[in-house]
């Protein structure tokens, strides 16, 4: 399947990018049929997945490096990757429970924001090296609900 | 994004505006903290109606707020939340806990 369009680019770890992060791949998606309620949804996880990088791959760490791939695919499809070369997530599956947080004072719905708004969801990570997070959207919302 | 708090009697009303991500969220949580202290403050209102966007890190310091309200048997209110924040507030299931509200009158009126 061929790539239709992508965007690339990387940014400091800090705060004040993460809104610029969203927007940039809410910008580049909206040349996809998606209403802006596919939109917010797109902007809300990659909001979740680079305050992920920066909360716990980086411990706050404001000088580090975020990646992020955006591609359109032949088939429509929206394709997400965000890499940071943070500590790394000892045990993922732990992470992606509903209410668990290494950080008391957060809820953990991070992952569970991200599960809910993408049709694909993958994450690997190597304690030590780095976290990389790959999120699919394959319909918009109103493909969804023509097929229900 | 602003922050506006106004108390009335014992009821502190938090006004925001703009995107409520991980770069406001401390400074939000930090000022409301702050007036949590003071003796008087009981009950918490969100006013959401300028909010553009929240994520997990703004919901964090909502529903931290109110964990503390709870400590001190009070309550806490949302009151509106765009169809946009709306969805995030129903999905992280928050609103089985505080009650969302149209308006800061609809409030008044209970």
């Amino acid at each position: 399947m061929g790539i239709k369009n992508y965007v690339h680019f990387e940014f400091s770890s800090l705060p004040e990018n993460v809104s610029f992060a969203r927007a940039c791949v809410g910008a580049f998606a909206s040349q996809l049929d998606y209403t802006l309620d596919d939109i917010e949804e797109i902007k809300l996880v990659v909001s979740e997945a680079v305050s992920n990088s920066i909360i716990h791959g980086y411990d706050n760490k404001t000088n580090q490096k975020i990646e992020i791939t955006v591609t359109i695919n032949e088939d429509r499809s929206l394709e997400i990757i965000i890499k940071d070369y943070g500590k790394g997530i000892e045990n993922i599956e732990k992470a992606m429970e509903a209410t668990y947080s290494s950080d008391p004072s957060r809820m953990g719905l991070g992952f569970t924001f991200m599960k809910s708004f993408t049709d694909e969801m993958d994450i690997l990570s190597k304690p030590g090296e780095g976290t990389c997070v790959r999120l699919k959207r394959n319909f918009t919302n109103e493909q969804k609900e023509a097929f229900s | 994004m602003d922050i506006e708090l106004k108390l009335i009697r014992n009821t502190l009303i938090i006004r925001l505006k703009g995107e409520f991500d991980m770069l406001k969220a401390e400074k939000i949580r930090r000022q409301i903290d702050e007036r949590l202290q003071d003796d008087q403050v009981r009950n918490l209102v969100f006013n959401l109606e300028k909010v553009s966007f929240v994520d997990s890190s703004g919901l964090g310091v909502i529903i931290g707020r109110y964990k503390k309200v709870k400590e001190k048997d009070g309550n806490m209110y949302i009151v509106g939340a765009q169809p946009v924040v709306k969805k995030i507030l129903v999905l992280s299931g928050i609103n089985k806990l505080v009650p969302l509200f149209k308006n800061e009158q609809e409030i008044m009126k209970v």
